[in-house]
């Protein structure tokens, strides 16, 4: 089958790349640029490790990296602080082409990386990460630079597959398992090739990313996933294992924001692939409720999937690589 | 006449200054140290990555043995002296603890930062430290992580490095975690002991005195504490683990205690083991129950002289650098070279993190000033300046 073939010549481990001298001279053969980009909210607490791996082991050690940026929503705590005085470049967000309106959101964060970060491949890792490793990040850089017809890179976690103490799941997360994968097994079936398509860990190709719309909000990695899929096909992407990762845990009312806000998205490339005609006027308020002793209070929330268009329709982003 | 370790004294602000460009490296060395579980007799897969990382900075000899140290070889240019530095690679804390480590600007946090991830960091970071200072010693420098150390371990790596190796070693040095101005010079005797107490089958509770084990090791730790211990030579006995019963209605029949006799004088040790065996033997008698003391190690109290020049050296490199040095008998490693006749030093390299109560907490400043005082007596030591005469 199609799918199983995909699944075994784009799946890697991450351990397949730790000869890291191979990986810079493959690199710096090519002379690709690489800009690692750590989209931010509040991330005091882990921040810091993050940086001090990555500026040590994939900068001064392997020079994989050429640049460390922090792109941030507005936090306030101290995550600014903390990672400039381990020496990443430090960015508000709204500073980023500040004659846009303003926005809020970690897809903002990633889409404004495209225009301020100078790589040839930008590569997107979370800050909520404890266990922070340097695989994180050159086990998502690997496929790319081995392989040329690769232009996005997915991370997953936990061992999938067929294991030898017998098989488990996937360990993806809920919103992944009972929203993203049924929804691609009857629209996309290839696309459920993804062990995890929700994972906020990939790295990509400027000229892909410049030609991608961003949701600012939750349905940023679903959206990548759909419209790379469309233009290229299975063959742009790739997927690495790169074991545990250890992260703060949602609650479910949270996981219901976001697979509002991931549906919204979804049901707009529906229509805008003309794959659903009659979809109506999408609502924006979600309503969920909570309880108090046997009171049921009713909380309404607007979420809005508002999207950026693709960087390359940026005259400011137009120019400024121009003049490179 | 000048004194021959003023260059060195000279140079250390400006190896300070350079130091804090790599703080990088020891802080993730610090990190993915730290974050793998390494309690004792499981030091396992921390000496992989010791190991590993001696392999990167392509250091000779990067081995282990049959009791899991992680070692590497830094040649020197003329390789006429041997020095080695040691880090223990075990920790208190089990491997289901959560060993995330979290980076502050001045401080790191996390189970077993301060004992003893930064030392082992400090060992794993200094072949690159040297390189980026541009020092080339003529010494051999052996680097270890020693498995074992810690309480039941009782320094078995290091004891077996040093009875099995055939290379002749100078100077010993033991780098802990914290803190910045510790330095160890002599070990204080120690005899680690454990009773055992058990009624024997058929025992008769009519008899006098016959009231269980909890009562009878009550009575027994009455006893130990009428003994007069001296303020000098400093002597202390630590109670250090109890376990007996199991639950209600029954009287219990076994019973253990671990304690600690520890003192500066070797005599004193052996004194102490005595009057105690004895108060075993008269209460065993008295209450028909078995009483054994097991001694289950016997570490010699030694060391070198507060005169010798690895001492005198020691403290005009702290002195220079303002680090107070705090003088204080060790327990760890430095028992193992003193029992090997090698000079040896125990230093710390850092200081803890006051404000937090609950986690390990190292502070990221004094580390340069403590690496630099590591260095700088490394130097002094190649170049014979630690020598005794
Ligand atoms: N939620 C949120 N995260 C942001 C924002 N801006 C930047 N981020 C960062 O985006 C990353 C992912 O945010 P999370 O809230 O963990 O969202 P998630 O990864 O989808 O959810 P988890 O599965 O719980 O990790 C983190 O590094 C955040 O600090 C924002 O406006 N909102
Ligand atoms: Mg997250």
């Amino acid at each position: 089958m199609k799918i199983d073939k995909w699944i075994k010549e784009n799946t890697f481990h991450h351990s397949a790349f730790e000869d890291l001298d191979k990986l810079v001279k493959e690199k710096e053969k090519q002379n690709l640029k690489i800009s690692l980009c750590i989209p931010t909210l509040n991330e005091e607490k882990t921040i810091g490790k993050e940086i001090v791996l990555f500026n040590s082991e994939l900068m001064t050690r392997y020079p994989l990296l050429d640049e460390i940026a922090v792109i941030d929503s507005g936090s306030i705590d101290n995550t600014l602080e903390v990672a400039r005085s381990f020496g990443a470049d430090t960015y508000l967000a709204s500073d980023i082409l500040p004659n846009l309106d303003n926005k809020k959101g970690k897809g903002e964060n990633l889409w404004k990386a495209i225009y301020q970060l100078k790589g040839d491949i930008i590569v997107y890792i979370d800050a909520d990460i404890k266990n922070i490793h340097p695989r994180f990040v050159y086990g998502l850089l690997a496929p790319l630079i081995y392989n040329k017809k690769t232009k996005y890179v997915k991370a997953f976690y936990d061992r999938p597959l067929a294991f030898s103490e017998g098989i488990r799941p996937s360990g993806g997360g809920r919103v992944t398992e009972i929203l993203i994968r049924p929804l691609f097994s009857l629209f996309f079936p290839e696309l459920s090739a993804i062990i995890q398509p929700l994972s906020g860990e990939y790295a990509v190709r400027r000229e892909v990313l410049e030609k991608l719309s961003f949701p600012i909000g939750y349905g940023v990695e679903t959206a990548h996933l759909l419209d790379i899929y469309r233009e290229y096909g299975m063959d742009a992407f790739a997927q690495t294992d790169l074991d545990q990762r250890v992260h703060r845990n949602q609650e479910t009312m949270s996981l219901g924001k976001m697979s509002f806000g991931i549906l919204q998205t979804f049901l707009h490339r529906m229509k805008s692939y003309g794959m659903m005609t009659d979809i109506p006027e999408l609502s924006t308020i979600l309503r969920q409720f909570q309880a108090h002793d046997d009171v049921f209070e009713s909380i309404e929330q607007e979420i809005v999937e508002e999207e950026r268009p693709p960087m390359i329709t940026i005259p400011e982003y137009l120019k400024k690589r121009g003049n490179k | 006449m000048k004194d021959k370790m003023f260059e060195i004294l000279k140079s250390i602000p400006d190896m300070e200054k350079k130091l804090r460009e790599i703080r990088d490296v020891l802080l993730t060395n610090l990190v993915m140290l730290g974050e793998i579980p390494s309690p004792t007799f499981q030091e396992q897969s921390r000496m992989n990555f010791l190991v590993h990382r001696f392999n990167q900075y392509n250091l000779l000899n990067c081995s282990t043995d049959e009791i899991g140290n992680g070692l590497g070889i830094l040649p020197g240019k003329s390789g006429d002296r041997n020095i080695l530095l040691v880090a223990h690679m075990d920790s208190e804390y089990d491997d289901k603890a959560d060993h995330t480590i979290s980076i502050q600007p001045n401080s790191v946090t996390g189970p077993g930062v301060a004992d003893n991830a930064l030392g082992l960091a400090v060992i794993a970071s200094l072949p690159y430290i040297l390189e980026k200072l541009n020092i080339e010693l003529n010494s051999n420098l052996i680097l270890m992580g020693s498995a074992r150390s810690l309480g039941a371990g009782n320094l078995e790596g290091i004891r077996f490095f040093l009875d099995n190796t055939d290379i002749n070693i100078s100077t010993g040095l033991s780098v802990e975690g914290v803190r910045l101005g510790r330095l160890s010079n002599s070990a204080i005797g120690m005899a680690r002991c454990e009773v055992h107490y058990w009624v024997p089958e058929g025992y008769d509770w009519t008899q006098f005195g016959a009231v269980g084990s909890i009562v009878t090791l009550n009575e027994f730790i009455n006893r130990i504490l009428e003994i007069p211990i001296p303020t000098r030579p400093a002597t202390s006995i630590v109670f250090s683990s109890i376990e007996s019963g199991r639950g209600y209605s029954k009287v219990s029949t076994e019973a253990e205690l671990k304690f600690e006799i520890q003192s500066e004088s070797e005599e004193m040790v052996e004194q102490l083991l005595q009057q105690i065996n004895s108060i075993a033997i008269e209460i065993a008698t008295k209450t028909a129950a078995r009483v054994v003391v097991k001694e289950l190690s016997r570490r010699k109290p030694g060391g070198i002289d507060f005169s010798h020049p690895l001492v005198t050296n020691a403290r005009k490199i702290m002195e220079t650098m303002d680090i107070k040095p705090r003088i204080t008998p060790s327990m760890s490693e430095l028992s193992a070279f003193i029992d090997a006749g090698i000079p040896a030093l125990t230093i710390g390299i850092s200081s803890l993190e006051t404000a937090s109560k609950t986690a390990e907490s190292v502070k990221i400043d004094p580390m340069y000033k403590g690496l630099a005082q590591l260095i700088s007596l490394l130097v002094a030591i190649d170049k014979g300046y630690c020598d005794e005469n």
